[in-house]
This record gives structure tokens, C-alpha cells and sequence, in this order.
């Protein structure tokens, strides 16, 4: 391929091939300093393509390809390509990981100990989790959680957070703007932008954490905090993770082992007030583990 | 007619879960996880005691538990067709 | 050398593999469907630590895929067992059942089976009662053309387990050229513990090179070979090549397994009987260059050639005037 980026993200290690420069440059750009992939050699492989020969440079149209693809993806605008990398190497965890339990949520750590946030999408778990990840709190990921089956332990996946329409501008008064991407308009998610984690989460990306906290954030209603049992945990975790059923038996005994830790579902009308609900419950499970 | 007797999956097959009230089982030869409410997992167990059909069951566990036998054999036998659906009983 | 022909060298003979471009072969290996079967075959190798648990990854994977493929195969035995007809499981889940070297680290996609032709409705109807669905709609058209000129039902997709199931009632569409013997398909069956059956070793074989050949354009062909490469050599014997060349007589399909053969020989080093293979000749390079059309990112290659084996496999599959018939309707839908 033309032109290639590789990098490491966490466990993980990713190479992009392109037919155009653009999106590997602008990937680069906002994933420098990053690792290498481990001996060189990467976990997924994604391409951007054109979807026929011609549209490499008539109306350039990206095809997102790889080791693993959507059959029916709507093809990208070249000035998303940015956007076609991050949803090339989204696919490739979600339809082909196949070592790591991967639970579809935010999560934070804080001495060693992990919060995950997860539910559906929408909920603003990528902004919670970039907000905490900048009040004592390192950022491990905002879209993918990795579980190790074997350890029960959390390992970072710290992408690049995706922040949509007015999530940007909440992001944009908290962050230094060298560490934004390009805005990207008129996706089909709206404008989005790429926020690059700070230099802490990056060079910490190693070290994984115990789960601590399991919380189930819902946007738009008032303040209110409930505890989740451990069948409706198990039955959600399920259905937030897309490679559950792939990992057999082990999957279901990391699973089984994951929900003996304290859930609560949330509701919360603004950040600020989520911010608070998450600091309490926080400090109250130490409590509770205190206790125990 | 007679009624349709029903094996158990054994029990080296299943590993269970208790969750809260519910019970999770991993299925090995299936690969499929399957959450399940009272009384399938006891309908389970005393269908390990030999083949039986829906009316036999009742019997097993009405002297394991506490049960009502009004609408017993029906209910019984609408579990048994879910289980069979789920692959964790067969037909003998 | 190229992506293929390292992947081709790796499978064939692992140890014989110094320090390859790993990234190419494992890439090249997955868009193949091959992946599973390269993990185990380096399975005693030694290989950088990143293979080492790449691979790894994908040995479970296979393990987890062939459990849930043998499953399919189980509920179905258990749907159609009142009829007290053969059920003859077809490609890799067959092997898989026989636990045979053709088995270890083979992907199996959907369920396909073989039932014989009389007892094809009843098998709709009680995978039906069980669960199954149609995947489209009943449609007069399409069901008409696969009920007459194809050798199979119209898939099923199981409605809780979300698994496709094919039934077949021969190995070739109808209206091909070459007409197997399906009677003969499922007179010598063999039977497995669970009273499921597979095609005789020869005709598993003919199968594959049946598949390889008529049905489509050589896309998953060098894991085709693979297939019938593992087959021979578990079975390979002067009984054997007696057997096979007869059997391929018999189902008119001499020319696709001798094909398939020089084929399996020439990439696998395959144990061939040379009278059935016949000699190498030069239109054979063009396969083996379609076969090997894939660089060290996953892309096809080769693109003229790509579209001159597209264009054959659908004038092959249908007499021309049935296939401008077909495509009139598909057009005017």
C-alpha cells in the first residue's frame, strides 16, 4: 500500500494502509509518540481503499477494508479519512478480537483500581470518562474496555476519544488545543473531532487495573442513583460486549467473575452533576470494600 | 398420544452460575450461555434421576419442594419445550 | 516471494520456514481462511512472541468455532431424526465430525447437509418445526429456480442461534454438465457415532474438487486444496486411487479431480496417482496464478485475470440461454 502508519495501543498493535496520504498523516499526527506494534509485527491490519479504481481520484471515495470488514459499510469522503482509520480499527476489535473480552465502555482508573462506564451509546460515556481523565483520574480507554480472561484484570486501550457535536466544545475549554484533531463536519454522526489522551494515560497505557466499579450512565433525566443486581449486570455485560459468545467458556467465567463487582445504574441531567454522582459512588464502594 | 419423555444434558456439560435469584449456565458442547429463572434448573436436576415426561417431573419435584399443582403439569411442560429449544434437554 | 506462495510454503512444510515476513503470511493467512489451519501447523515452531500469540488466538478461535459448528450439526440430527432419513454432513463440518486431518484449525461457515432428493421436503418441514426460518420470504421466482435447477433448498437461518443450514440433495446444480451420482453419494456413506453420516473418503475429495471448479470463480481456493491435500494424505493407498478414480468416473467428474489434483500436487506436494492427475500442461499456470492472485496486505491481485475466472464460473453454472433468462428476470425485478 501507498502509504502505511503502525502503532501500538495499549495490547494492541494496528497498521493502516491507504491509497491516499491524508488520513495516514493526520493519524500519525494524532497518535505521535505512541509504540510500535510489539516485534514489529501488528494484531489487525486496516486499509483504506478506493471503492473503484477511478474513485481514487475522481470524487475520492474510501473503502474501508482489512482483515475484517462490513460487507455493506457506506463508503467515506476523502476528507474523513481520519474518521475511515478510527472505524477501520474500531471493526477490526469488534468483529475480530479474539484474546481480550471486549466490553463496548469508558473506563478510568485511580490507584490501581478501575471505573467502567458502559450502556449504550449515546449516554456520553466517551465525555465523562475524557472529563475524568483530566480531574486525577487516568484515562485507560472510551470506547473498548479489555478484559483478561485469565486475570480478571483491565488493560488501557487508550484511543483517541471521539467527541461529537457539542461534546467538542465541553472538551475544548477543559484541554490545550494542540491536542485536538481536525474537526470533521458533516459525518453522519455531525461534526465530530479527535481528542488525543493526555501524555500520562499514554505513557502508563501498560499497566492494567482491577475493576472496582461498574456503572450504567443514562443521559437526561434527574439525579438519581440505583444498585444493579448480578443477574442484570451479567445480562447487560453481555449485551456490551461484542465478542463474548466468540471467547466460549472463558468468556463466561470472566464474566461471572466480573459481575461480583459493585453496580449501580445512574441518571444524571448534566456532567457536573454526573461528575459528583460518580466521585460519591466511587468513594462509596472503597467503603464498602473497606468494610467487607 | 403419549406424552413426550425428555433427557437432561448431563451434568459435566453445564458450568452454573448463581446470579441474585437467576442461574447462569455455560453450555460446553453448545457454547451458549442461557440465563434461566426457577424452576428450570430443579426441572434439570430431577430430570437427571432418568428420562420422564412432564407429568413424572411434577411428581419428582413435588417431593424435592413446595409446589402448586394446579396449572403444574402445563407449566411444566412449557419449560421443558423452552429447554428443548435451548438445546439442554432432547427428546429420548 | 509472494504473500501466497509463502503461506503455501508454510502450510506444506512449516520448518522449512526461516524468518519470514510474518506480518505478510499471517495477513495473507486470514483472508485466505487459512489462519486457523497455519496456528496449528506451527504449532511446535518456534516464532517471535507477537506470532506466538496471535497464533495462539487462533487456535482457540478454531477450537470455539468447530464446538458451535458440531452443535449446528447436532440440532439439526435431533430435528430430522423422526424422519429416519440419512443425514450426510458436507465439507468442514464433516470433517470435523470424523475428526479428520483435514479438521485441524478448518473454519466451517454455514451448516451444509446432504439428504437424499425424495426426502428433501420433509427435511424443510421438520427443520422448519424446529426453528428454522426462511431467510427470504417465499418469492415465486427464486423459490421456482432453486427448487428446479439448483441442488439445494433455499437456506434456513435458525431463528435463536442465528446459524444458516443448507440442504442439499446432490453436489453440483442440476442443470451443470457434470451429473453425479447422488445415489451413490449417499448409498456409501459412512456412518459416525451419533448416527450422522459423511461422504466416503473418495467422494469427499470429488466434492471438494467439484466446489473448487464449478461452483465459483477460485475465491477460497488455495484452502480447497488444503482440504483435499489433508485427504489424500490420510487416505492416500493403491486402494485408494483405485476407488477414487472410479468413483470419479462414476460421477462424471474426472476432469475437475484430475485438475484438482495436479493442482493439490503441484502447490502441496500432495500424494497424487499421476494416471487419474495427468500431466501438468499450461492452461494449469493460469489456475495456479489465480490461486496465488493475493498480496502481503489481504488485496486481491490480479484483477483481468480475477475478472476472466468471474466470467467462466457463471457461464459454467447455467446452459447460456437458462443463464440469459435468469439475468432478464434478476434485471427486470
Amino acid at each position: 500500500m501507498r502509504h502505511q502508519v503502525s502503532l501500538r495501543i495499549g495490547p494492541v498493535g494496528f497498521r493502516v494502509g491507504s491509497a491516499w496520504r491524508a488520513p495516514v498523516a493526520a493519524l500519525a499526527a494524532l497518535y505521535a509518540g505512541y509504540p510500535a506494534p510489539e516485534d514489529g509485527i501488528a494484531d489487525f491490519t486496516v486499509r483504506l481503499e478506493p471503492t473503484r479504481p477511478w474513485r481514487r481520484w475522481t470524487r475520492p471515495s474510501i473503502a474501508i477494508r482489512g482483515d475484517f470488514e462490513l460487507p455493506d459499510a457506506a463508503p467515506m469522503a476523502l476528507a474523513h479519512g481520519l474518521l475511515a482509520a478510527e472505524m477501520g480499527m474500531n471493526l477490526q476489535m469488534a468483529l475480530g478480537q479474539r484474546f481480550w473480552l471486549l466490553l463496548h465502555a469508558a473506563t478510568v482508573e485511580k490507584d490501581g483500581r478501575a471505573l467502567i462506564l458502559t450502556g449504550e451509546s449515546g449516554a456520553g460515556k466517551s465525555t465523562l470518562a475524557a472529563l475524568l481523565g483530566e480531574r486525577g483520574w487516568r484515562l485507560m480507554g472510551d470506547e473498548f474496555a479489555l478484559l483478561d480472561p485469565a486475570s480478571g484484570r483491565l488493560h488501557a486501550f487508550p484511543r483517541a476519544i471521539s467527541l461529537k457535536n457539542g461534546a467538542i466544545d465541553v472538551m475544548a475549554a477543559e484541554v490545550d488545543a494542540a491536542r485536538f484533531g481536525p474537526l470533521l463536519e458533516g459525518t453522519p454522526k455531525g461534526a465530530i473531532r479527535h481528542l488525543r489522551p493526555n501524555a500520562e494515560a499514554i505513557r502508563r497505557m501498560d499497566e492494567p487495573a482491577r475493576p472496582a466499579l461498574l456503572l450504567f450512565p443514562r443521559f437526561g433525566q434527574a439525579a438519581a442513583a440505583r444498585a444493579v443486581g448480578q443477574a442484570e449486570t451479567f445480562m447487560r455485560l453481555t449485551q456490551a460486549s461484542t465478542n463474548y459468545v466468540a471467547l466460549g467458556r472463558a468468556g463466561f467465567d470472566a464474566l461471572t467473575r466480573l459481575v461480583a463487582t459493585p453496580a449501580a445504574a445512574i441518571d444524571y441531567p448534566d456532567t457536573a452533576t454526573a461528575l459528583d454522582l460518580v466521585e460519591a459512588l466511587w468513594t462509596g464502594a472503597s467503603e464498602w470494600r473497606a468494610a467487607a | 398420544m403419549a406424552a413426550p419423555r425428555y433427557i437432561a444434558e448431563p451434568a459435566e456439560t453445564l458450568a452454573v452460575a448463581r446470579l441474585d435469584g437467576l442461574c447462569a449456565l455455560f453450555h460446553e458442547p453448545s457454547g451458549a450461555t442461557h440465563i434461566v429463572a426457577p424452576p428450570a434448573p430443579e426441572i434439570l436436576d430431577a430430570l437427571r434421576e432418568g428420562a420422564a415426561d412432564a407429568a413424572t417431573l411434577l411428581e419428582r419435584l413435588a417431593a424435592r419442594f413446595e409446589v402448586e399443582d394446579e396449572a403444574g403439569a402445563d407449566a411444566i411442560a412449557a419449560r421443558l419445550a423452552e429447554l428443548e429449544a435451548a438445546g439442554l434437554v432432547r427428546r429420548a | 516471494m509472494s504473500a501466497l506462495r509463502l503461506l503455501v510454503r508454510a502450510l506444506r512444510d512449516p520448518e522449512s520456514l526461516g524468518a519470514p515476513d510474518w506480518q505478510a503470511l499471517i495477513t495473507a493467512a486470514r483472508a485466505e481462511q487459512l489462519l486457523g489451519s497455519l496456528a496449528f501447523r506451527l504449532e511446535s515452531r518456534r516464532v517471535p512472541a507477537r506470532v506466538a500469540q496471535i497464533l495462539a488466538a487462533a487456535r482457540r478461535d478454531a477450537d470455539h468455532r468447530r464446538t458451535r459448528a458440531l452443535w449446528e450439526a447436532e440440532m439439526a440430527r435431533r430435528a430430522l431424526a423422526p424422519l429416519g432419513i440419512p443425514v450426510i454432513l458436507l465439507k468442514g463440518t464433516a470433517f470435523h465430525a470424523a475428526n479428520l486431518e483435514a479438521a485441524r484449525g478448518r473454519s466451517v461457515g454455514d451448516l451444509d447437509i446432504l439428504v437424499p432428493r425424495e426426502s428433501i421436503a420433509a427435511a424443510e418441514e421438520a427443520l422448519i418445526g424446529a426453528g428454522w426460518e426462511r431467510v427470504k420470504p417465499a418469492d415465486g421466482y427464486d423459490d421456482l429456480y432453486y427448487r428446479r435447477w439448483m441442488h439445494e433448498l433455499p437456506p434456513l437461518i435458525h431463528r435463536e442461534r442465528d446459524r444458516m443450514i443448507d440442504v442439499h440433495h446432490t453436489i453440483l446444480p442440476p442443470t451443470a454438465r457434470p451429473t453425479p451420482d447422488a445415489a451413490a453419494l449417499v448409498a456409501d456413506s459412512v456412518a459416525l457415532a451419533s448416527g450422522l453420516r459423511v461422504l466416503c473418503p473418495a467422494d469427499m475429495v470429488i466434492h471438494a474438487a467439484a466446489h473448487l471448479f464449478a461452483d465459483g470463480d477460485l475465491a477460497g481456493g488455495l484452502r480447497n486444496l488444503w482440504d483435499i491435500d489433508r485427504l489424500l494424505r490420510q487416505f492416500d493407498s493403491p486402494g485408494f486411487r483405485a476407488v477414487l478414480a472410479e468413483r470419479a468416473g462414476r460421477h462424471q467428474l474426472r476432469g475437475a479431480v484430475a485438475h484438482a489434483l495436479r493442482l493439490a500436487a503441484r502447490l502441496y506436494g500432495s500424494p497424487v496417482d499421476p494416471n487419474l492427475a495427468g500431466r501438468w500442461r499450461p492452461s494449469d499456470r493460469l489456475f495456479e496464478a489465480r490461486l496465488l492472485a493475493r498480496n502481503g496486505w489481504g488485496q486481491a491481485r490480479r484483477p483481468l485475470l480475477r475478472f476472466a475466472f468471474y466470467v467462466r464460473s457463471h457461464w459454467l453454472r447455467m446452459p447460456p440461454l437458462m443463464l440469459a433468462r435468469h439475468l432478464w428476470v434478476k434485471a427486470t425485478r
